[in-house]
Order: structure tokens, then C-alpha cells, then sequence
């Protein structure tokens, strides 16, 4: 298979194409803006659509209106334009969509900076927006995982009919390295869209797509559904990688961009004798929590590493509940603060002692 | 020869056979049986998708026999480009308020008609918010009061109301542009086809067709039904004129 | 001869009263009894629907589209 040098961003306009999607609306913002200009050059060739829409509310509202007529669609933006399609996603989940939004995080709050960041950990995994929902959530690390895991989030997001992000930021989007592109392969039990709008074309029922239920117990019924299918998720979909984690007394833990830095650190660390491992959740919603909750019988200790002041780390402490001290290093980001292998290697020394 | 009775006036096959929500007198359902005679009279039931705004007009699905998608507030226009951009075959059209089309949404409308969509769009402006209680509108009447203009609406603060028909009808993308009134027989007659040309434009040439409504609120307005049907002409269609602002080909095609 | 007819379905009618300014004839009235809903809805006596020209003017403007029109033809003697 032919291995090409491509962005982070890229990889993920190349999945998103290979995966069958062929609708896409956006509107430009830094620093993921590689992704519409890959995609308004190469989707077309294909017979799809590529719209930059006048907004982000706009974009995801084209999503939402595409995605209801059962197609593979798509938006893309970052932190500040993410947070304006916190409207559409809420409808979305609501009213039971597909549909894939990438966020390549840039660093907030406001306008905040344009370098890496993983401040949106919160607004991704908890919902979001309005109304107590969730949504699949997958941080991918390498290029090659921008590939592969935005052709995952199309699967996931028809399987469980519901909106799918990846979460990226500035480094896993910009930077270029390795990536073999392979065919994409469509699970063949995805359910089939028999909700999906399509003009009537003489059946006896309308479909409608909707998040509105006034009905006497409808909505909290509604409501009880959505979270039956976060608990399937929790239960067939969770997907995490670990290394050394059997014989480790520290656990370091880190998503995204932060892992790499984090691999490296250990590696370091190991190469010094001491037993360090990695527990690197691939998806951040469903959260891998079992896979903590088997770490915490063993390990002594855990430190969380994120580009931020601290938001994946809650998580981590309710997974382990108390069995293990988890500690944090993370730093808000900005121009310079991105934390160097040898700048975690001493948080980890610091813990091991 | 024998004599028989024939049924010359009925409702539409594609409004369902269901009693509305609306509140007496108002013209809501008046728009929706004018939308519903000009999807029968162009055969296109069958491969109609609304998309319903937030407001009064959220029930869409609930009156009318076609496939619905809903839309959030003031978004419908995107919803339908994404959904005309997938379905071109099918006739697609969106039915909004004037809280929902000329305020929150004035970003979506303009630009939808702006790409010069092929889509229809449906305006009902009754110079208020129906649903929440009948509120000031971008569409409210100078002095006007509501429950959020007691004293009247105040242009020195407020701003003068938004003529939408009028603003639309400049932009290049927009093939129709109209304003019809339902206030008496002969305008709804004239508003029917109205709403029926706008329906032909997506259908036969593909392009975009807005036809804004004036309506009645009567129970927000403080007025019997009667009444308030008396305001649309004494007082609506002097600030915003019945007419046909724009009918052109669509974008890029001969006239 | 049977004369036209109009049908007011006293389901649908919200007793708005836009339909008795409709009529060029002013042939609907308002009833003196509550219909299920709770209005008071339009209706039309026997007499004032002799007059009727089935123009279906009210139903036009029926913003609850309550109005059926039937309107009295001459056929040539087949069923229709």
C-alpha cells in the first residue's frame, strides 16, 4: 500500500471521501481550514457538495437538513466556531442525527490563540450544548488515526444514530507524517436509514424529523431512549490503547496530541528503569472507564497529562472512584506552553518517587 | 338531464384531515391551506419536504400529509439547503414566522436566497411573536404595542420594521419575490397564486421563490378575529405593500 | 332542482366569523350554541342556503378550512 506525507487535516478530508460522505458545509476558521480546501477541491470531482456557508450555525444546520435525508454528511471547524454549532448539535442529538463534526481545538477562551489546545475536553464529552445529551466523541493522535477514526465516526454515528466528533487540535490537524490510506470497508450491519425524509413517494406514513415532543411522556421517553444508547456505546464501543500497563506503579494518561508527548515521556522513562505505563483513550465518549478501573488494582499511581488546566482528569478520578491517587499536570494554552517529553518526564519522576 | 351536487370546494389531500392548533381567526391556517392547494395543484405532494421554524408554525408535520424536518429557530433556510442540496429531485420548502425569518434568521434567509436555492419559502408575518406571547418583532408596527412594547414600539430605539419581500428582491439569487395579504377573498385568491408560482419556480426553473404572508394575530393583538382582519388593511398593507417585487428567471438561465 | 350547499364542520369551526364578512350575501350566521370544542361556530339556516351560489367565498376565507362547497349542476343524465 502506497504510504503518502500528508497533514493531520488532510487525512481527515481523505477519510471523510473514502468513507462515502459527499456533503460537507463550513465555513473557514484557523487552524482547520485545510480540511474545506481539500475537500471544495476534491469532493466535487466526486459528485458531492461542498458549501462554505455564510456561518458556522449556517454549516451545521446544512448538516442537520442533509443528514435527515440519510446521507454522509459533514461539518468541520474549530473551538469558537464549534461553539456556535452547539445549537444545531443539541437538534441533532435530539433528533436523533448522524452526521460527523470535527473540531480541530484551537486554545479559548474567545478568540484565545490559534495554537493547540484540548480546553473543549468538557464542551465535547458532557454534550455541549443545551438539554443533557451526549455524543460520540473520538480523539485520534497520528495522522493515520485522522484517517481512520473519521471513517469510524461515519460507522459509529449510523450505527447509533447520533452526531459523531472528532476531536483534534492544532498539532494532530497541521502536522505531516506517514499515512496509508486504505479502502474503506462498510460494516455490513449497519442499519438501514428508514427514517430518513424523502418525500412521501406513496407511502402511508410521514417521516419527520424532530426534537420537539409535547406529548404527555413523550420527551422524558425520548429522553430515557437517548441514554439507553449512551449505555450501549459505554458497552460495545469503547476503544483505548495502553502500553506496560501490567506491571506499571504509574499510569500516565493523555488524549489526542498530549499522547504523543506523553508515549514519548515514557518511553524515556522506561529507558531509566522506571515502571511507567500509558493508558490512551481513543475514544473520549464512550469514556474507557473499565479499562482505568483494571489499572487502578494494580498501579500505585496515576498523572493525567492534558493541554489544558485540568478537564479529562475528572473523569479519570470518578473512573478509578477514590482506588488510586490520580494527579494532574496540564498547562492552559497559549503560544509556548506546549509541554516538552523531558518537561513530563520530570512530573513523572516526581510520582514514581 | 339530471341534477346532481358537485363538490366545488374542499380541503386539500395534502393538508391532513386534523383540526389546528391555531386560535380562532388566525390566518396561519389560511397560509397552510393555500400551501397545501398549491402542492395538489402541482402534483408534487408525493415528493414534498417542509421544514417547520420554531413559533406557531413548529406543527407543520401535524398538518400537512409530507415529509417534515424541523428546523431551529430561524434556521430552516440551511436545513432546507442541506436537504435540497441531497433530495434536488424532490420540491422543498420552508414555513417561518417573522420572529423566526426576519430576526434570528435573518443571516440564513438572506444567504439561502442570496445562493439563489431552489427552494420556496413561506413568510407569515403577523407583526409579533404568536407562540410566546406576542412580543415585539422585527415586523412590529411603529407604536405598536406589545408585551415587550407596552408604550409602543419606539423607532428611535427600536427601528423602523423590516420590509422582507421588499430587501429580498435585491439580491441577485431570489427569482420571486412577493407580498400577498389573506384578509378577503380576492387576496386570498391572488395570494394562492402567489403561492403557487413560488412553488412552480423551484419546481419547473429551479429557483428560489419567497412569498411573505400577512396575517392576523388576533389573540396577541387583543382583537376579535373580525377586528383584527380589519387591522391587515387599515393598517399592514400601508406599511408593507401587496406586490411583486422580483420575477425573473433563475440565476444564470435565459428569461 | 336541489339547491347548492355548504357544509361547515362544526369539528373544525372556531367560530372566528371571517366567513359571514365573506359571503357576498351575508348568509352565515353565528349559532347560539357552543360546538364541542367550545365555539361558537358559523352555521346556516335552510332558508339562507336556498340562496346560496356556491361562489365558496367563505370557504376561501375559512382560516380552519372547515367549509365544504357543493354546487348544483345539470349532467346529461349519467351518474357523476
Amino acid at each position: 500500500m502506497k504510504r503518502l506525507f500528508v497533514k493531520g487535516n488532510e487525512a481527515v478530508a481523505m477519510g471523510a471521501l473514502e468513507a462515502g460522505c459527499r456533503y460537507y458545509f463550513g465555513y473557514p476558521i484557523t487552524p482547520q481550514s485545510d480540511i474545506p480546501e481539500y475537500i471544495s477541491r476534491e469532493m466535487p470531482k466526486l459528485g458531492g457538495t461542498f458549501i462554505q456557508a455564510e456561518s458556522e450555525i449556517a454549516s451545521i444546520n446544512m448538516l442537520l437538513g442533509a443528514s435527515a435525508c440519510g446521507v454522509r454528511a459533514m461539518t468541520s471547524s474549530s473551538s469558537p466556531g464549534i461553539s456556535l454549532k452547539q445549537e444545531g448539535i443539541s437538534y441533532m442529538a435530539g433528533s436523533e442525527l448522524p452526521g460527523l463534526i470535527v473540531n480541530i481545538c484551537r486554545s479559548g477562551p474567545g478568540l484565545g490563540g490559534i495554537d493547540a489546545s484540548q480546553a473543549d475536553y468538557f464542551q465535547s464529552v458532557k454534550g455541549g450544548g443545551h438539554g443533557g445529551y451526549h455524543i460520540i466523541v473520538l480523539a485520534p493522535h497520528t495522522v493515520q488515526e485522522m484517517y481512520d477514526l473519521t471513517m469510524l465516526a461515519f460507522d459509529l454515528a449510523d450505527r447509533y444514530r447520533m452526531p459523531a466528533m472528532l476531536l483534534g487540535d492544532a498539532v494532530v490537524g497541521q502536522i505531516k507524517e506517514a499515512l496509508v490510506p486504505h479502502p474503506y470497508q462498510q460494516p455490513s450491519d449497519l442499519p438501514t436509514k428508514e427514517w430518513a425524509v424523502s418525500g412521501k413517494q406513496g407511502r402511508s406514513d410521514q417521516r419527520i424529523v424532530k426534537s420537539l415532543f409535547l406529548g404527555d411522556g413523550e420527551l422524558e421517553a425520548h429522553n430515557w431512549r437517548l441514554h439507553a444508547k449512551y449505555k450501549q456505546l459505554q458497552d460495545n464501543e469503547v476503544r483505548c490503547e495502553t502500553e506496560h500497563v501490567d506491571d506499571a506503579d504509574l499510569v500516565v494518561t493523555a488524549f489526542g496530541s498530549a499522547a504523543r508527548i506523553v508515549k514519548t515521556a515514557a518511553r524515556m522513562a522506561r529507558e531509566e528503569g522506571l515502571k511507567v505505563g500509558v493508558i490512551r483513550p481513543i475514544t473520549l465518549f464512550p469514556f474507557p472507564i473499565a479499562t482505568y478501573q483494571q489499572a487502578a488494582q494494580t498501579v500505585k499511581k496515576m498523572l493525567c497529562v492534558e493541554l489544558n488546566a485540568g478537564q479529562m482528569v475528572e473523569d479519570v478520578r470518578l473512573a478509578v472512584n477514590g482506588k488510586v491517587d490520580v494527579a494532574f499536570y496540564g498547562r492552559p494554552p497559549g503560544a509556548g506552553s506546549l509541554p516538552t517529553p523531558e518537561e513530563i518526564l520530570v512530573q513523572i519522576k516526581k510520582h514514581c518517587g | 338531464m339530471t341534477t346532481v351536487l358537485k363538490n366545488v370546494f374542499d380541503r386539500p389531500v395534502s393538508l391532513k384531515d386534523v383540526s389546528t392548533h391555531f386560535c380562532p381567526g388566525c390566518q396561519h391556517g389560511t397560509a397552510h391551506r393555500l400551501c397545501a392547494e398549491a402542492m395538489d395543484s402541482l402534483g408534487v405532494q408525493q415528493r414534498a419536504i417542509g421544514v417547520a421554524s420554531v413559533g406557531c408554525s413548529v406543527f407543520l408535520y401535524g398538518y400537512f400529509d409530507i415529509d417534515v424536518v424541523e428546523a431551529p429557530h430561524g434556521r430552516a433556510p440551511a436545513v432546507a439547503t442541506g436537504v435540497k442540496r441531497v433530495r434536488k429531485d424532490d420540491f422543498v420548502f420552508t414555513y417561518q414566522g417573522d420572529g423566526d425569518l426576519a430576526a434570528i434568521g435573518t443571516s440564513e434567509i438572506i444567504h439561502a436566497a442570496n445562493r439563489g436555492e431552489a427552494i420556496s419559502v413561506i413568510f407569515v408575518n403577523n407583526t409579533t411573536y404568536g407562540m410566546t406571547g406576542g412580543q415585539m418583532a422585527p415586523t412590529t408596527l411603529p407604536q405598536q404595542q406589545t408585551s415587550t412594547s407596552p408604550t409602543g414600539r419606539n423607532v428611535a430605539s427600536d427601528g423602523y420594521p423590516i420590509r422582507m419581500a421588499e430587501l429580498l428582491s435585491g439580491l441577485e439569487g431570489v427569482s420571486y419575490s412577493c407580498r400577498v395579504a389573506v384578509n378577503n377573498p380576492k387576496n386570498i385568491m391572488a395570494a394562492g397564486k402567489a403561492i403557487e408560482k413560488a412553488f412552480r419556480c423551484q419546481v419547473e426553473q429551479g429557483g428560489f421563490g419567497f412569498v411573505e404572508v400577512l396575517t392576523t394575530c388576533p389573540t396577541n393583538w387583543g382583537m376579535n378575529p373580525l377586528k383584527a382582519n380589519n387591522r391587515v388593511a387599515e393598517e399592514m398593507i400601508p406599511y408593507f405593500p401587496l406586490g411583486v417585487f422580483k420575477d425573473i428567471a433563475p440565476m444564470g438561465q435565459e428569461v | 332542482m336541489p339547491s347548492n350547499r355548504i357544509e361547515i364542520d362544526p369539528i373544525y369551526c372556531k367560530g372566528c366569523a371571517l366567513c359571514t364578512i365573506a359571503c357576498p350575501q351575508k348568509l352565515i350566521e353565528m349559532s347560539d350554541a357552543l360546538n364541542e370544542q367550545g365555539y361558537i361556530p358559523a352555521v346556516i339556516s335552510s332558508g339562507n342556503l336556498a340562496r346560496c351560489t356556491a361562489c365558496a367565498l367563505c370557504a376561501r376565507m375559512c382560516p380552519d378550512a372547515a367549509i365544504r362547497v357543493f354546487k348544483s349542476v345539470e349532467t346529461d343524465g349519467g351518474q357523476s
